[in-house]
């Protein structure tokens, strides 16, 4: 990608961020045409997120350029991004949730007339301008967000995610309206996991990995194996086989089940999810971003409780109330995102032992000759470095997850949810969580694994279960769980289903694709990713983004 | 009822009645419990009348003038303990500038002081966001530093206040069941916070209240904003401290119960403490309940410290009230 | 280059002295306190001696003890502005029951019970309701105030009279620089020491304090912490108190009032943040020294309260700016 100003509407070259030890990007770079739908793609964590609050000035980046029709400009913030033509729309609307949409108007400075106009296109035309923010569903929400972009009349749109969270009706307002700026003076950055959207609506995708960027493709029909290829990596940066997986046992046909979910839904996100998950084995969890694995691991932890459906573990049905109840169960919970786990100004120790003394009869004095033992055991167990010092911020990454692992390991576990365990981490310490799931498994434990990384799954998994619009739509057996087959069945496609080639529906006749020059920058298939960290904007999440 | 509307609803231009009625839900609840609670005065003590009325006008302004003061902040998102603190340092300033001064003269005193207000909540302000500790450490701490200044200033209840400020907080105004206090309180009020409340300003500290990532991405300058409504705050702490001044006559050095009961009053107003919320009408009002339950307690034959104890149970009450619901909502 | 290196020391100085300030505040916090008594000596030579240390530590008991209200609270996040009210009300409720036969220990007994009833109450509101703590403890504050005005009313044609006991309890001293006030203080410390470091229950106040998801995800019902932190402070202010009338000889429903902000003031300068999960007792104990030591010094500088309040206000501010500093992730 040659810096070539006058073709170039924005231009980001060279940019990383680093959130502590996270890495979330590394050497980013971004060009988009004037009249461009431009997508930004992929994996979770890859860093999309991420590069976009940096170019609409909510972060702001260790390193990289930023031009914007040639000229370089530093963005310091999201006020200064909107008046250079660079507005978002985020994953979570960025309205005011105690103003009335007019005064939300008047903070970002936007005309409501043609705020109205966009509204109206998008398939809200009776919106309330009075009605207060938060009393709106998130599905209008996002589309005011839009509208208001949109009538910012902006130089470049954003959109992180925009129809994730659409029915189906405004999803398809939102493609027409987007897809009809096309061949314009402005373009549109859209990030989306749904191919099928990308296939129609986008002219160009920029594919990131591991906070880089590894390729630019011309989006065309048949495009999208190679957005999977560029998305998952050279082979080269395969992750070693980390632990013999020996055959799965045959189980007895009448073997109780340690946890089954029966019909399990959560009213909004998650439909009708039945499975087994028996004493031995690692069942995977496979599912893009917000697919319903959230409710889910929710309510499988005892945080939630389902509107329908049942839970019951070993044989018993259970209806955990609390997180504490689940525990009783033997049901425990790691969750992805390590600031909800963790108690960051604590030792290792105490966030290790902190189960211990959660139950009342466990408030009085503490054995701490044996609390020592055991946390030292858990502690030798999962290799922790923990000389970083007395507070697990202090911890890299790896370390912090390995902690709430520990917590549950170090009194033994029955039945382990893992939310999302080596999202963010380097590459050592996943390989020695793949190990100790596959232990625990062998151990007689039963351990159900949400990943974003699809390659763990054949890795680590003995089956899988792959969730698409809070349904199960289907089950992969440990050996066939491929990469390419999961995403696949992630984005709910049929094994050889050709996306189909819809770009003409709402193209501009002048927005054909662009040139033949389809992929580039640094899509060198030995470039580095093997031992490197990989990124992640999530671990570090909204928090890293300051207001103040 | 425009004004009312107005002050309760951050001064967006009206939009029909009903909508006025549903927004305001909480004021004119208020409202209605005032109205309760007067005819309850009346119905059990007959000679509750026109002087009563205007005593408690009279009574209730430096804490109605605190409870603004408070709700500015707490809107904002923030909590300022140094309120009580800071009426106390503008009221024995005014207090012993005015002494046997001329009148003209206090009208000198009275800008002079709601400046000195203006300097001691941009200093609040200035601390809570380069420090970055958190808002009550902050104010807690400039509650003694301010207290500490009223001190130095006058050492011992004393001073003056001009006649035409005095005149000001007693009597009726027009009609006899009208007291001039209250009438000079809301024109004050809304002198001040309606421009602000609809200029850009006051919707940026709804916002940081509200939601402060949002804000921040909405273009609100965070920092800048949080400190303007300490600034907000400390210029009505002076109202309430020449309200102080005014109603008693003279200075006094010591922080009233201004600084916890304006944040039980904003409470009660309809204020949500965790901010973006509210009007500084429903505080305002909330102070006259207060006080009038007091009022009702005492002709009821009621220990008059029974009434204290009724103002705790209102207050946790409420705020119970609400957090069920939030709880409820939650869990939806 | 040379200023690369000579650089370096420097940093790394600054590096220890944040480390010491965060981890182990108390080391400075008592080089702090020793500063200020040379400063006293040197102002006032020869003024520091065991009996003055006898009385520094005779004014320091109840505050330390009000103290230790505000940082259990404080490290799970939360607030006590009750205790002035409770602490009042314990002291003048013994006070007032003097005159029956057995009234002091039963009035003693009565006034305790009631303290804890308070925090219960308080805790009820903050675990189980989730109000705010300050909002919660303030009601409190005058529920407890009013009821003890309406006690006072009742019992006013008795009289009242801070029991001899605790007159001695509150002014007394074995010899001069151990106050009879340590008999209770000293187990109370222990307790809250101990507590904090080595039972579950203290390590569930940090837990809630730093992390209330994840104190839940590890099966923590907080409520059921809180209920009981709650009612240990409503005890401690009862027990300071009862000290305070006997130290002031005094017993009024409004004697403590003015220890609130200072009881804060301690907890803050030593070291436990009101964010919650940070901090501990023993800062709080050298903090509320600090504030006793630094009164004393004011007087005898002839600073009088005013400036006194503004020295104590300013602090406050500066010290939690240099905690909030040192504890910040670089």
């Amino acid at each position: 990608m040659t810096p070539n100003p006058p073709d170039q509407l924005l231009l980001a070259t060279g940019i990383s961020k680093t959130y502590g030890a996270v890495v979330a990007l590394r050497n980013a770079s971004l060009g988009v045409r004037p009249g461009e739908v431009h997508a930004l793609l992929g994996a979770n964590g890859a860093g999309k997120s991420t590069l976009v609050k940096i170019l609409t000035g909510a972060v702001h980046p260790d390193g990289g350029t930023i031009a914007v029709r040639g000229r370089e400009r530093t963005v310091h913030s999201p006020a200064e991004a909107r008046r250079g033509g660079l507005v978002s729309v985020y994953q979570e609307p960025s309205l005011i949730p105690d103003l009335d949409i007019r005064a939300n108007l008047r903070i970002t400075n936007t005309p409501v007339e043609s705020f109205r106009h966009w509204v109206s296109e998008l398939g809200l035309p009776d919106l309330d301008l009075t009605s207060l923010a938060r009393r709106l569903p998130l599905a209008s929400l996002r589309v005011i967000d839009l509208a208001r972009a949109l009538a910012n009349e902006p130089d470049v749109l954003m959109l992180d995610e925009m129809t994730a969270a659409l029915p189906a009706n405004l999803t398809e307002r939102v493609l027409e309206v987007v897809g009809r700026r096309k061949g314009g003076d402005s373009s549109v950055i859209f990030i989306s996991h749904r191919m099928i959207e990308i296939a129609e609506l986008c002219d160009r995708a920029t594919v990131l990995r591991e906070g880089e960027t590894v390729g630019v493709v011309d989006v065309t029909a048949g495009s999208d194996k190679r957005i999977v290829d560029l998305m998952l990596g050279p082979m080269a940066a395969e992750i070693p086989a980390a632990a013999e997986r020996p055959a799965a046992a045959p189980r007895p046909a009448d073997a109780q089940p340690r946890l089954s979910a029966r019909g399990v839904s959560d009213g909004r996100r998650l439909h009708e999810v039945s499975f087994d998950l028996h004493p031995g084995e690692v069942l995977g969890v496979v599912a893009l971003e917000g697919q319903g694995q959230d409710e889910l691991f929710d309510i499988l932890a005892g945080s939630s409780r389902p509107a329908t459906g049942s839970l019951v573990v070993d044989g018993t049905p259970v209806a955990f109330r609390h997180p504490a109840d689940a525990i009783q169960a033997g049901v425990v919970y790691v969750p992805a995102d390590r600031a909800e786990a963790l108690m960051m100004q604590r030792s290792v120790r105490e966030n290790i032992a902190l189960p211990f003394v959660a139950g009342v009869r466990h408030w009085a004095m503490l054995n701490m000759g044996a609390e020592r033992k055991t946390v030292d055991e858990a502690v030798a167990t999962l290799q922790i470095d923990a000389r970083a010092g007395n507070e697990v911020r202090r911890l890299s990454g790896g370390n912090q997850q390995k902690v709430t692992i520990a917590r549950w390991v170090a009194t033994g576990v029955r039945t382990l949810l893992c939310f999302d365990p080596t999202r963010g981490i380097d590459i050592r310490t996943k390989q020695q969580i793949y190990v100790l799931l596959r232990e625990l498994a062998q151990g007689g434990a039963a351990v159900l694994l949400y990943t974003s990384e699809l390659k763990e799954v054949q890795l680590v998994c003995d089956r899988a279960i792959v969730i698409f619009g809070g349904r199960i739509v289907a089950q992969v057996a440990g050996a066939d769980a491929d990469e390419p087959s999961l995403l696949r069945a992630a984005y709910n496609l049929a094994p050889d289903e050709v996306i189909p080639e819809l770009a003409v529906a709402f193209a501009n006749p002048d927005g054909a694709p662009g040139s033949a020059d389809t992929a580039a920058a640094g899509a060198d298939p030995d470039g580095p990713g093997g031992g490197a960290p990989r990124a992640g904007d999530a671990p570090t999440g909204e928090q890293s983004e300051d207001p103040a | 009822m425009s004004t009312t509307a107005t002050l309760a609803s951050r001064g967006r231009s009206l939009v029909g009645r009903r909508d006025v009625l549903r927004r305001n839900g909480w004021t004119f609840g208020l409202l209605g419990l005032l109205a309760v609670l007067l005819l309850f005065a009346k119905i059990v003590e007959p000679s509750y009348g026109v002087l009563a009325i205007q005593g408690l006008g009279t009574s209730v302004l430096p804490l109605a003038i605190a409870a603004v003061a408070q709700a500015v902040v707490v809107i904002s998102g923030g909590i300022d303990l140094s309120i009580g603190s800071m009426m106390a340092l503008t009221s024995v300033v005014a207090a012993s500038a005015m002494y046997k001064q001329p009148d003209e003269f206090g009208i000198v005193v009275v800008i002079g002081v709601l400046a000195l207000g203006l300097a001691l909540g941009a200093v609040n302000g200035a601390l809570v966001v380069t420090t970055k500790v958190p808002d009550i450490v902050v104010t807690l701490a400039m509650s003694f530093v301010w207290a500490g200044f009223a001190l130095i200033v006058r050492p011992a209840p004393g001073g003056g206040a001009s006649s035409w400020l005095m005149d000001l907080a007693v009597g009726p105004i027009l009609v006899d069941w009208i007291p001039k206090a209250t009438v000079v309180m809301l024109i004050v009020v809304a002198v001040v916070w309606i421009p602000i409340a609809r200029s850009r300003l006051g919707l940026s500290f709804y916002a940081l209240g509200s939601n402060a990532l949002a804000a921040f991405r909405s273009g609100v300058p965070v920092g800048r904003t949080k400190w303007a409504s300490y600034v907000v705050g400390g210029l009505f702490a002076a109202l309430g401290g020449l309200a102080l001044t005014a109603s008693t006559g003279i200075g006094t050095p010591v922080p009233g119960p201004y600084t916890l009961e304006s944040v039980a009053a904003v409470v009660l107003g309809g204020v949500s403490l965790a901010g973006g919320r509210g009007g500084v009408l429903g505080p305002m009002i909330a102070v006259v309940v207060l006080q009038m339950v007091r009022t009702d307690m005492t002709f009821m034959s009621i220990d008059t410290n029974l009434a204290i104890v009724a103002q705790g149970v209102i207050l946790i009450g409420v705020v119970m009230f609400g957090s069920l619901l939030e709880i409820r909502r939650a869990s939806r | 280059m040379t200023a690369a290196t000579s650089r370096r020391p420097r940093r790394q100085t600054a590096a220890g002295v944040r480390g010491l300030f965060r981890d182990q505040p108390v080391i400075p916090l008592l080089g702090l306190l020793a500063i200020l008594v040379v400063v006293i000596e040197v102002v006032d030579p020869g003024i520091v001696s065991i009996d003055w240390a006898g009385v520094i530590i005779k004014g320091s008991v109840p505050l330390a003890i009000l103290a230790g209200c505000q940082t259990i609270a404080m490290l799970t996040g939360g607030i006590d502005l009750s205790v002035g009210a409770v602490a009042s009300m314990t002291g003048f409720v013994t006070a007032t029951m003097i005159h029956s036969p057995g009234g002091e220990v039963q009035g003693i007994v009565i006034a305790l019970v009631a303290a804890s009833l308070a925090g219960f109450v308080s805790g009820v509101g903050v675990g189980v309701f989730r109000v705010h703590p300050l909002i919660m403890t303030l009601g409190m504050n005058f529920v407890v105030l009013g009821l003890a005005n309406v006690w006072q009313l009742q019992n006013v044609q008795t009289g009242a009279g801070v029991p001899a006991n605790l007159r001695t309890l509150g002014s007394g001293a074995f010899v001069e620089v151990l106050p009879y006030s340590l008999v209770v203080f000293v187990p109370v410390m222990a307790l809250i020491l101990v507590g904090l470091k080595r039972t579950g229950y203290g390590r569930l106040l940090y837990a809630i304090g730093d992390n209330p998801v994840a104190a839940r995800l590890s099966g923590a019902r907080s409520w059921q912490v809180l209920i009981v932190l709650y009612v240990i402070s409503g005890l401690l202010a009862g027990i300071a108190g009862l000290i305070l009338s006997g130290y002031a000889n005094t017993a009024s429903v409004s004697l403590a009032d003015s220890s609130v902000l200072p009881s804060i003031a301690a907890a803050v300068i030593g070291g436990t943040s009101i964010m919650g999960g940070r901090g501990g007792y023993a800062g709080s104990i050298v903090g509320a020294v600090i504030l006793t030591v630094l009164a004393a010094l004011l007087t005898i500088l002839g600073l009088p309260e005013p400036t006194r309040q503004i020295v104590f206000g300013s602090i406050i501010v500066v010290m939690a700016a240099a905690y909030t500093r040192v504890t910040a992730e670089s």
